[in-house]
Order: C-alpha cells, then sequence, then structure tokens
C-alpha cells in the first residue's frame, strides 16, 4: 500500500480509536460522583423504599460497566437518555433538550466560520505582501491583543459600544424555533463579531507566517526576476504551495471554535449546547452534561482530526516519502 | 492523534523592543504588589457591604461604585489580583510539577512505561480543556481546592508533552549516558542533569501556560462555576454586574481588561525572554 494512504488511514482510525477511551472517561469520571444522586434529589426525609425506586427508574442500581455499554450504544443511536433536572410530567429525553441548540450552535459557529475564514486568509495574503510594514505591526499588535482578551470581555466591550453606545445591534442573541433567517442573523451579528475577532487573529499570522516562508524559495526569486508583479507573485505562487498549513490551521482554529462558544453563548443568552451544558452543570443534571461533554468532544476531535489529515493529504512530500 | 497545539498565544514580535518589555514588566510588578498588599490598599474590605444601595455610580467615596449587593468595585478589583493571581498561578505551579515530574521521568524511562502516560494525556488532551473541567467541577464541587486541582491536573498533560519532548533531546546526549555509567541514580540524572538543560523552554512555557490557565479560571468563574462568592474575583465580578451593561455603564468592563492587560504583558515578557535567550544560544 502506498505509504500516505496508509498514514491517513493509520491517523483515522487511531482518531476515531480516541473516541472509545474519550466517551469512558466522560461517562465514568461522572460516575464518581461522590453522595448519591437519589439522596440529594429526593431530600434527606425519603425512605429507603422511595430512593431504591427512584434509583431503579434512573437505572443506577444496575453496574457501572453495564451501564456505561447501555449509554453507549444507545447514544449511537442518537438515544441520550433522560434529564434528571427538568421533568415537565415525567423525565424530558436529553436528545430532545438537546438537538435544537446543537442546531442553533452549529448556525452559530458556521456563520461564524464563513465570516472568519476568508477574513483571516484575506488579510493574511495582505500583510505578508505589506511584511514590515505599519499594517503589519498594527495587525501584530491587534492580534497580541485579541489572543490576550478573554472572550467575555469582547463579548461585552462589543456589546457597550455597538449596541448599548450605537444601537446597532441587538444586545442579547436570544432566538427560538420560529425566528426567520434574516432577524436570526441580524440577532447573532454580536456573537459572530466576537468569536470572529477570537479566531481571525491566529488564522491570519499562521497564514503570514506560511507564505512569508515559501517566499524564500528560489522559484519565487525566479517570478521576481522575470519582473511579475508581488502580487501575482503571492496570489500565482506562493499561496498554492501554502495552502497545506494555512487549511491545517484552519481546522485547528474551528475545533477551538467548540470551546469559544460556550462563554460567548453565556454572555449573550443564546440558546445553544453551550449554554445548556452550564446549566446543567448548575442543576446537576448528570444525563445532559455526559451529552454535551460528548458533542463537545467527539466535535473537537474530529476537526482535529481533520487538521492532521488535511495536512499530511495536502504535502506532496509525505506522498513520495517512503 | 492530534498535534499538541496549545492554544496560540505566541506571537513574535521584532526583538529590540525593550521599551515594551520594560513597561510589561512595572505592570506586572504593579499586579503583584497590589496582590501581596491588598489588605493595605483597599479602601473597603474584600466583602464589606458599604452601601445600603446596589449599583451606585462613581464618587468621591466609591471611586469605582458599588456593585450588585452594595460592596466598594474597587476594593474588590484589589483584592480579586490577590484571588486571581494566587489560584492561577498555584495552578500553574502544580501543573507543571506534575507535567515535568512525569515527562521527564517518561523520556528517561521509555518502554511501556512511557507508552502508557503518554496515551492517557493522549485521552485527556482529546477532550477540550474547559468542557472537560465543566464535567469535573460538577462531580467534585466547586471549591477553591477543587478547582486548583482540576486545571493543573487537566493542564499538566500540556507540561507533560513539552518537558518529554524536549527531555528526549536531552537523554540521548553523551552526558546522560556518562552519568549513567557512573552509576548516578535516576532521580539525580534528572535533577543535575536533564532538568537544568531543559529549563530556559521550560520557563519560557510557564508564562504562556500561566495566561491560558489564568483565562481558563476566569471563563470558569464567568460561567459561575469557578471562583465562588463571595471571594472577589475577576471572572464573577464581571459576570455579577454585567447588567450594567444594559445600561451604558462600562464598570463591569474593568475587571476583565484587568485580565487581558495582565495577559498581554505577560506575553510581551515572554517573547522578551524567548528572543534574549535565542541572542545568548547564538552568541555563545
Amino acid at each position: 500500500m502506498p505509504s500516505p494512504l496508509r498514514m491517513i488511514l493509520v491517523r483515522t482510525v487511531l482518531g476515531l480509536g480516541m473516541l472509545l477511551p474519550v466517551s469512558a472517561v466522560i461517562f465514568f469520571a461522572v460516575s464518581l460522583l461522590p453522595g448519591d444522586y437519589a439522596t440529594e434529589v429526593l431530600g434527606q426525609q425519603a425512605t429507603p423504599e422511595s430512593v431504591a425506586r427512584f434509583r431503579e427508574t434512573l437505572g443506577l442500581d444496575t453496574p457501572v460497566a453495564q451501564r456505561y455499554v447501555a449509554w453507549l450504544t444507545h447514544a449511537v443511536q442518537g438515544d441520550l437518555g433522560k434529564s434528571y433536572a427538568s421533568h415537565e410530567g415525567g423525565a424530558r429525553p436529553v436528545a430532545g433538550i438537546i438537538g435544537e441548540r446543537l442546531l442553533n450552535t452549529f448556525f452559530l459557529a458556521g456563520v461564524t466560520a464563513s465570516v472568519a475564514v476568508p477574513l483571516a486568509v484575506g488579510l493574511g495574503i495582505l500583510i505578508a505582501l505589506y511584511r514590515d510594514s505599519w499594517v503589519d505591526r498594527l495587525l501584530n499588535s491587534a492580534t497580541l491583543a485579541m489572543i490576550s482578551c478573554p472572550e467575555f470581555f469582547l463579548a461585552y466591550v462589543l456589546m457597550l459600544l455597538l449596541s448599548v453606545k450605537l444601537n446597532l445591534f441587538y444586545s442579547l442573541a436570544m432566538v427560538d424555533a420560529g425566528t426567520p433567517l434574516s432577524a436570526r442573523l441580524l440577532r447573532i451579528a454580536l456573537p459572530v463579531l466576537t468569536l470572529t475577532l477570537v479566531i481571525t487573529a491566529h488564522m491570519m499570522r499562521m497564514t503570514r507566517t506560511a507564505l512569508i516562508s515559501i517566499l524564500s524559495h528560489p522559484y519565487i526569486e525566479m517570478a521576481r526576476c522575470k519582473g511579475l508583479s508581488p502580487s501575482r507573485i503571492m496570489l500565482r505562487h506562493a499561496l498554492p504551495n501554502a495552502w497545506a498549513p494555512i487549511v491545517n490551521v484552519i481546522a485547528f482554529n474551528l475545533s477551538y471554535l467548540v470551546v469559544g462558544v460556550v462563554v460567548v453563548e453565556v454572555a449573550f443568552a443564546y440558546p445553544g449546547i453551550g449554554q445548556t451544558m452550564v446549566d446543567a452543570v448548575r442543576a446537576r443534571d448528570v444525563p445532559v452534561i455526559q451529552a454535551c461533554a460528548l458533542i463537545f468532544a467527539v466535535t473537537y476531535i474530529v476537526f482535529n482530526l481533520a487538521a492532521d489529515l488535511i495536512a499530511i493529504a495536502t504535502n506532496p512530500r509525505l506522498m513520495h516519502a517512503t | 492523534m492530534t498535534q499538541a497545539i496549545a492554544r496560540p498565544a505566541h506571537i513574535r514580535r521584532p526583538s529590540g523592543t525593550s521599551v515594551v518589555a520594560w513597561t510589561a514588566l512595572v505592570v506586572v510588578l504593579i499586579y503583584i504588589v497590589a496582590a501581596i498588599f491588598a489588605p493595605l490598599l483597599a479602601p473597603y474590605g474584600e466583602a464589606e457591604i458599604v452601601s445600603r444601595e446596589p449599583f451606585l455610580p462613581w464618587s468621591r467615596e466609591f471611586l469605582l461604585g458599588t456593585d450588585q449587593l452594595g460592596r466598594d468595585i474597587l476594593s474588590r478589583l484589589i483584592y480579586g489580583a490577590r484571588n486571581t493571581l494566587a489560584i492561577a498561578l498555584a495552578t500553574t505551579l502544580l501543573a507543571f510539577a506534575i507535567g515535568v515530574a512525569l515527562g521527564t521521568a517518561a523520556a528517561l524511562a521509555r518502554g511501556w512505561m512511557d507508552q502508557v502516560m503518554s496515551r492517557a494525556v493522549d485521552v485527556l488532551m482529546a477532550i477540550p480543556q474547559l468542557v472537560f473541567a465543566l464535567v469535573l467541577l460538577t462531580i467534585f464541587g466547586t471549591s477553591i481546592p477543587n478547582l486548583v486541582l482540576i486545571m493543573a491536573v487537566l493542564d499538566s498533560t500540556r507540561a507533560y508533552r513539552l518537558a518529554r519532548a524536549v527531555a528526549m533531546n536531552v537523554v540521548v546526549l553523551d552526558f546522560v549516558e556518562a552519568a549513567e555509567l557512573r552509576g548516578e541514580s535516576r532521580l539525580w540524572i534528572l535533577a543535575r542533569e536533564i532538568l537544568p538543560n531543559i529549563m530556559p523552554t521550560l520557563v519560557a512555557e510557564f508564562g504562556l501556560r500561566f495566561c491560558f490557565v489564568f483565562l481558563t479560571i476566569a471563563a470558569l468563574s464567568f460561567l459561575g462555576v469557578g471562583i465562588q462568592p463571595p471571594t472577589a474575583d475577576w471572572g464573577s465580578m464581571v459576570r455579577e454586574n454585567a447588567t450594567l451593561i444594559t445600561y451604558g455603564d462600562p464598570t463591569p468592563l474593568l475587571p476583565a481588561a484587568a485580565i487581558a492587560l495582565l495577559t498581554i504583558c505577560i506575553n510581551v515578557l515572554v517573547d522578551w525572554y524567548v528572543s534574549r535567550a535565542g541572542r545568548r544560544n547564538a552568541g555563545s
């Protein structure tokens, strides 16, 4: 078998194989819960019989390994168990709580990515073209500032300036299933802007670095000697060879989005999965926490795997390596 | 499986910007002074309710106004420096103690021990840190010792990876072999031969990891699951007073700005240290 194909295969198997131990860690970590959840919910006065009945309905009376296998097989089939905390006449299924909010989060992340990625690559090309000029230095300082800020700082600065002072956008991103697309886009403008600022900086710097390291190659010198314009050299000669590291860093930043959404969703009260998880943590709603953590971990692993695979697939040197 | 890329925190800037570096150093020192002498500097107590009215505006009496319970915001900001810095520093130190000890041990031992530890670290790092911290804090409860311990264990994975990687390059060198042939113990070799040689890399990484831990703990506190009231800390101060933002009052941004400024300054100092260390190596 040719080596790059085998490398891709090995990485994929290893990456997806990571899902099993990760799901086990999430499940067993939560099973360590000190104190008995049943006694805690029912209160001190609960009779041993009612505690036993409650434990039975939650399935807490079966051995932990058996529960893990059941949880995993159900989770794969889309059944994430029943929530402990939200009742509404009988325990609600976790999938019902999470489903719509997961779509909201994907919508937020998707819009952010479609704004941030072209912006970052565009700016990266620009500052590679005008490297060591004032534009470069300005964006370099701005990058350091963006990376150093906590997300909630950016979120509230934008809220104060753009929504409260200038009244341009909504300060809270409340949406529900009935909100039409145009209103939805307007309402999530500030969260998208916050997340864009957070992830654009790094992608932009890496685009610049990738391009500049290629500019030192002899064939670029050749193109310059032919009298080609700097922008043509950049776009037609340097950029095609820089795609591998750029796409890799894009995938990595998208996996960072997974974590970034948690804080931003809470700051803007956006009904996404990050907000759901934080609420579940406060309510100690174990099945919801497990499900959210699993979804976050899977997304994170898949994006990191994609970054790895793209790095291999787009590097012709690896294709010919023995 | 995935590359060990920490959150991008190091932006290389051209060397020779020592004015910037000195400013950053002064700022960091101011933070440290505020943290150490908080009780002397703060006009009121950390959790002292000084006004019956919440959310008072800035005034001569309360320079930055009062918060949602009528506590002096300036005092809480100063005490916040103490709590936030101490917790982040303790966490990072503990994370490095665990990570460097295990990482260098793995590099020296190799074989199955290295494999077991490295695969365990792979698994831990495959779960986003903030999400994992949320899960663990639910289980063990949100107290300060738990927060420090959980974040330290989660972050020690990064220190482990780095320490193992750099130590791998050192253990193959002749002087380590010489020490082994002399019959020195493993511990002696770790402490006297390997550690001094990987120290510069670790110091630079320490600064960056401190920033990361600091930001993550602030985020957890902002989410309401980190440092708990009435302890003053910058992340939860933002959350508690966030409603003021909608009235156009920028006060809740101050603790967040304090976090941002410190992170920027430490980044600048780390870059300065790295470029100086680089020049020293190039010179010798």
